[in-house]
């Protein structure tokens, strides 16, 4: 009996890895057969017989693309706009996140729950007043109109308010002991034990506004203010003439491969962030 | 200010001192500065411009009470916009979740590979969603999309997915399980490495089979996760537009028009403010019900723990 | 162990990070400041062809630039069309600065002008010639140019459907490569002989997904009527010659079977044709250059039709002018506009996108001439103009046109008969313009 086992168990794994590898095959295939057809020429019509890399594969597609769109500016835009917003969320959450872990006020529970309604009601469920109140600011097609709604973050206060309060208050006392304001307290006790937490953070928020398309279609006109997603779309509504699947997904190429590359190299620091930040 | 010993100091903090009294809030106006402009005053203006008619016909805003709501439920466009959107919501949530949890159960194990399959599965969270959807939608290509050449490998003749009302909501559902499948995974594997060995090994000297494990044991041990996932993907659900606007705009005849994509098009195509605000609500007093009613549970199950 | 810093770093740590922020934000919201010997215009434009657009228009503003020192363009590629349109009326009903010029769909008209978002050109163009000057416009594509009397815009980048069809096949189909079809009784038997059994070819391909109500409307020109009138607040959606031309669409892929079933997609038709599985495609006259760069066999280029013969809608963007602008800019901005719609740049234009010339005299400069030696088919689209009537076009178009749109997608499904579903359509576009005078 105990001979058989371990047969069946092993050509049952077998059987499970092989299902799982098609599968995760399966789930691959889409982005190779995009960089595929990025090299394809275009002057040979994609057909069921000609699939992946014609003829004469080139990186035609990609000089092209880059002639067509200012795919360089976006990528300035997008850093910008997510560095922008990263950098003031950090400050706004810390400070926020250190009121409400160490000091005790009137209406502070019903403060952190007015704040918390911004988990509850999404951004994008906004985009008639906040479009209008950009407008009003005379903020249109600005890289600050991108940023602004997004500069305070309830998940970020939550979070920075559940790490804060996990330190211990000896240390707090002991900087007051020394004469620390709370300033001082704030950057030299308690920020340095968040840092893991700022970090899960900051991957959280710059993955989420890399990708963030609606709000940027909204507010955005001009090239100037463009980020890439919003550059993407403009660049595959070019289809007056038909689609142009090599052109097209040169471009889209260009906007994913290198955050591709970067979650290939650190992948296992994106997955633990996002499982760090969730779990909170 | 230097105190002699930690009584002081703690002494001086209790004794009121405008500056120390006033501080937490002050420290809290950046944050709420911004919340208070793009999400509290919003959510209660959209409500009040929702009671007004405001849009090409009328460029001057009229009272009309709840006019706009009126018209919205009237409207068999909306209806099916709204239908869209649970129906969207019901499919994908389960399927994602449920996937997600299997491939962990199945990863969580050692093996050299899993980097590998770990990639496989999560890149496509990290991607945009507008370049996931443009890839799909050269995927569903009748005749040469690979999906299409996919299926004739069985034998199903190629078929013209976002073209076909009853086909190309259920194709935007496939991309929507594609992309976010891998991210609930990694949560439950996430929770699955924590759970103890020891119940497990007990339950397999049982002579538990695995499906048994699973459901009586793996499960519930996980509720918490699923809970959380499951959250995130019904929100992600009610959010979806990326991929409306990429690859149907809407069509066929409103097949794949969804909440969020109407109140964009609502506004920005058709210029109907009134319209809009009301589309707008609606939206947000859905996802609250949602969330209220998620974190009530989430309670509860804390309370019981 | 915490060490004392001053206390004035920690004092100005927060008011400097405010001020940093107001500071950025001041400056990214500033705009612009025109010296005072100098006019700067800006000018929104939209892309719907992949090309190198922005490095065209560029080079067309530094020509006029140079022709008129004191006058800058600043131009901003502002999408598609509906983006651009979208950009335009919300920065207007939000009370801000609109752009001075802008390319905008010549459909766009009647929103524009409800907007109160643009002038009528009419003072400019009578300086300019009055009906002389507009002589030189094909009639067909200032046919959305005009509304209350007005002229409000000149045409800029424009196109029609056209038929391409596979010489080749015809050939081997037993038909004359020289004779593609005159009307929708000839498109029909013509597509018979030409879809193959077997279903690896099929005679005909019209898609009808995006803008369904377009290639729709090539039917109803065809049939000798349109859509709509010459009221901007009525349509006839339910007249039975718009119903018969409905029927045409469906019945080729439902009782002739010369197209395949279902809405099929305006993108993949051009590659449809180039792979030989369909042997006409309805298209975009732009879509030419593309055609030609991937077909392995002779393209004929022809006209679409309806019952009684050749019609088609015309499509594409115009040139509008603003309203709210200051009086020299406006001068400025007529200067521009009369650029962009001159001879030689809609020739250079055409010739580099693929647009048709809003302009007859553009076809006899000798850059074009040049071209169609080359690309002979490039000279069947302008000779089809004579065909062409005006474009859906009304009083809250994007709905309006939706609406039709629904109607044809329905019809063309199977989900309701051509004359159930325009009657809906009719009533729903008639509820939506009652509010509307004309």
């Amino acid at each position: 009996m105990s001979r058989r086992r371990p047969t069946r168990r092993a050509v049952r794994n077998g059987l499970v890895m092989a299902v799982l590898a098609v599968v995760a095959i399966g789930w691959a295939v889409p982005m190779i057969w995009a960089l595929a057809v990025s090299l394809h020429p275009s002057n040979e019509p994609l057909s069921a017989s000609n699939l992946w890399f014609g003829a004469h594969p080139s990186l035609a597609n990609y000089g092209q693309a880059f002639g067509i769109a200012p795919f360089a500016q976006y990528y300035v835009n997008t850093i910008i706009i997510v560095g922008g917003i990263l950098v003031v969320q950090l400050v706004t959450i810390s400070l926020a996140g250190y009121a409400f872990a160490r000091y005790r006020f009137r209406g502070q529970n019903l403060l952190f729950f007015l704040i918390l309604l911004q988990l509850m009601v999404p951004s994008s469920a906004l985009i008639v007043p906040n479009y209008s109140t950009i407008r009003q600011l005379h903020l249109f097609d600005t890289l600050v109109a991108v940023m602004l709604p997004y500069f305070g973050s309830a998940f970020g206060v939550f979070l920075m308010r559940q790490t804060f309060k996990s330190v211990p208050r000896d240390l707090d006392d002991a900087a007051r002991v020394d004469g620390a304001n709370w300033l001082q307290t704030l950057w030299h006790v308690y920020i340095p034990p968040a840092r893991p937490a700022m970090i899960a953070f900051a991957l959280s928020s710059i993955s989420f506004h890399w990708n963030d398309f609606l709000w940027p279609l909204v507010v955005t006109n001009s090239a100037a203010s463009r980020p890439l997603t919003v550059g993407l779309a403009v660049f595959t509504q070019l289809g007056e003439i038909g689609a142009q699947w090599p052109l097209v997904t040169a471009g889209t190429i260009i906007v994913v491969g290198p955050l591709l590359l970067l979650f290939l190299l650190f992948q296992r620091q994106f997955v633990e962030s996002f499982v760090h930040s969730g779990l909170k | 200010m230097v105190h002699a010993s930690r009584a002081d100091a703690r002494a001086a903090e209790r004794r009121p001192h405008f500056g120390a009294v006033a501080l937490p809030y002050l420290l809290l106006i950046p944050t709420f500065l911004f919340v208070t402009l793009f999400t509290l005053w919003p959510s209660v203006s959209v409500f009040y411009d929702s009671l007004f008619r405001q849009n090409e016909a009328v460029q001057v805003p009229q009272f009309t009470g709840l006019g706009n709501y009126v018209a919205l439920f009237g409207d068999p466009g909306f209806q099916q916009v709204v239908a869209n959107t649970f129906f969207y919501v019901i499919v994908t949530v389960p399927v994602s979740v449920a996937m997600a949890l299997l491939l962990a159960l199945l990863l969580n194990r050692k093996m050299r590979a899993l980097g590998l399959f770990r990639l496989a599965f999560f890149y496509p969270v990290v991607l945009p969603m507008v370049s996931a959807a443009t890839i799909w939608l050269f995927m569903y290509t009748p005749g040469y999309g690979l999906v299409n050449v996919f299926i004739e490998l069985f034998g199903v003749p190629s078929q013209n997915w976002l073209g076909s009302p009853n086909l190309a909501l259920p194709a935007l559902m496939i991309l929507g399980i594609w992309k976010q499948t891998g991210y609930f995974m990694i949560f439950y594997l996430a929770g699955l490495q924590g759970l103890s060995r020891e119940v497990f090994e007990a339950a397999d000297l049982d002579g538990a089979s695995p499906l048994q494990t699973v459901r009586h044991l793996t499960l519930p041990l996980l509720m918490g996760t699923t809970l959380f996932v499951t959250t995130i993907a019904v929100v992600n659900a009610f959010e979806t537009v990326d991929q409306i606007y990429i690859m149907t705009g809407g069509g066929p005849t409103n097949a794949t028009s969804m909440l969020l994509f109407n109140l964009w098009q609502t506004l920005f195509s058709f210029f109907d403010t009134g319209r809009a605000s009301a589309i707008s609500v609606i939206l947000i007093a859905v996802l609250l019900v949602f969330t209220v009613t998620n974190f009530l549970a989430l309670e509860r199950r804390a309370t019981y723990e | 162990m915490v060490t004392r810093s001053p206390r004035w770093r920690s004092r100005l740590l927060l008011p400097a990070l405010l001020s940093g922020i107001l500071l950025a934000v001041g400056a990214c919201g500033a705009g612009a400041t025109a010296t005072p010997s100098s006019v700067t215009l800006s000018f929104y434009y939209p892309v719907a062809v992949p090309g190198p657009i922005t490095q065209l228009i560029d080079g067309y503003i530094a020509k006029f630039e140079q022709q008129n020192p004191g006058i800058k363009v600043t131009p901003v590629l502002s999408g598609g069309y509906p983006d651009t349109l979208t950009k335009i009326e919300t920065t207007i009903k939000g009370g801000g600065t609109p752009p001075d010029v802008a390319v905008l769909l010549s459909t766009d008209l009647y929103s524009l002008v409800d907007s109160n978002a643009i002038q009528p050109l009419d003072s400019d163009i009578a300086a300019a010639g009055g009906n002389t000057f507009l002589s030189d416009f094909y009639p067909a594509f200032l046919a959305n140019s005009r509304y209350q009397d007005h002229v409000w815009s000149l045409p800029f980048q424009r196109s029609t459907p056209v038929l391409f069809y596979n010489k080749d096949m015809f050939t081997a189909a037993g038909l004359d490569p020289n004779s593609p079809p005159t009307t929708y009784q000839q498109l029909v038997s013509d597509a018979q002989k030409l879809t193959k059994p077997d279903g690896s070819t099929w005679g005909i391909e019209i898609s009808s997904d995006g803008i369904p109500y377009w290639l729709f409307q090539s039917f109803v020109i065809g049939g000798g009527s349109n859509v709509i009138g010459t009221a901007a607040n009525q349509v006839t959606f339910d007249s039975p010659t718009v119903v018969k031309a409905l029927q045409d669409f469906v019945d080729l892929s439902a009782t002739d079977k010369v197209m395949p079933t279902g809405i099929l997609q305006w993108a993949n038709m051009p590659n449809d044709f180039v792979n030989g599985k369909a042997a006409m495609i309805w298209h975009s006259s732009g879509s030419l250059a593309n055609i030609l760069k991937q077909a392995k066999f002779n393209v004929g280029v022809s006209y679409t039709v309806g019952e009684q013969g050749y019609g088609a809608p015309t499509g594409g963007g115009n040139l509008y002018m603003l309203k709210g602008i200051p009086a020299d800019h406006q001068a400025a901005a007529w200067k521009f506009i009369q650029f962009m719609s001159s001879t030689d740049i809609q020739a250079d234009w055409s010739i580099n996108t693929g647009y048709i010339a809003a302009r007859p005299s553009a076809y006899a400069t000798q850059a074009m001439k040049d071209y169609i030696a080359k690309t002979p088919q490039a000279a069947v689209a302008p000779a089809g103009l004579q065909y062409a009537k005006a474009e859906l076009g009304t009083h809250d178009n994007a709905q309006i046109q939706k609406a039709l749109g629904d109607a044809v997608q329905a019809a063309i499904t199977g989900k309701s008969t051509p004359s159930t579903a325009l009657a809906a359509a009719q009533q729903q576009a008639t509820q939506i313009l009652s509010a509307f005078k004309n």
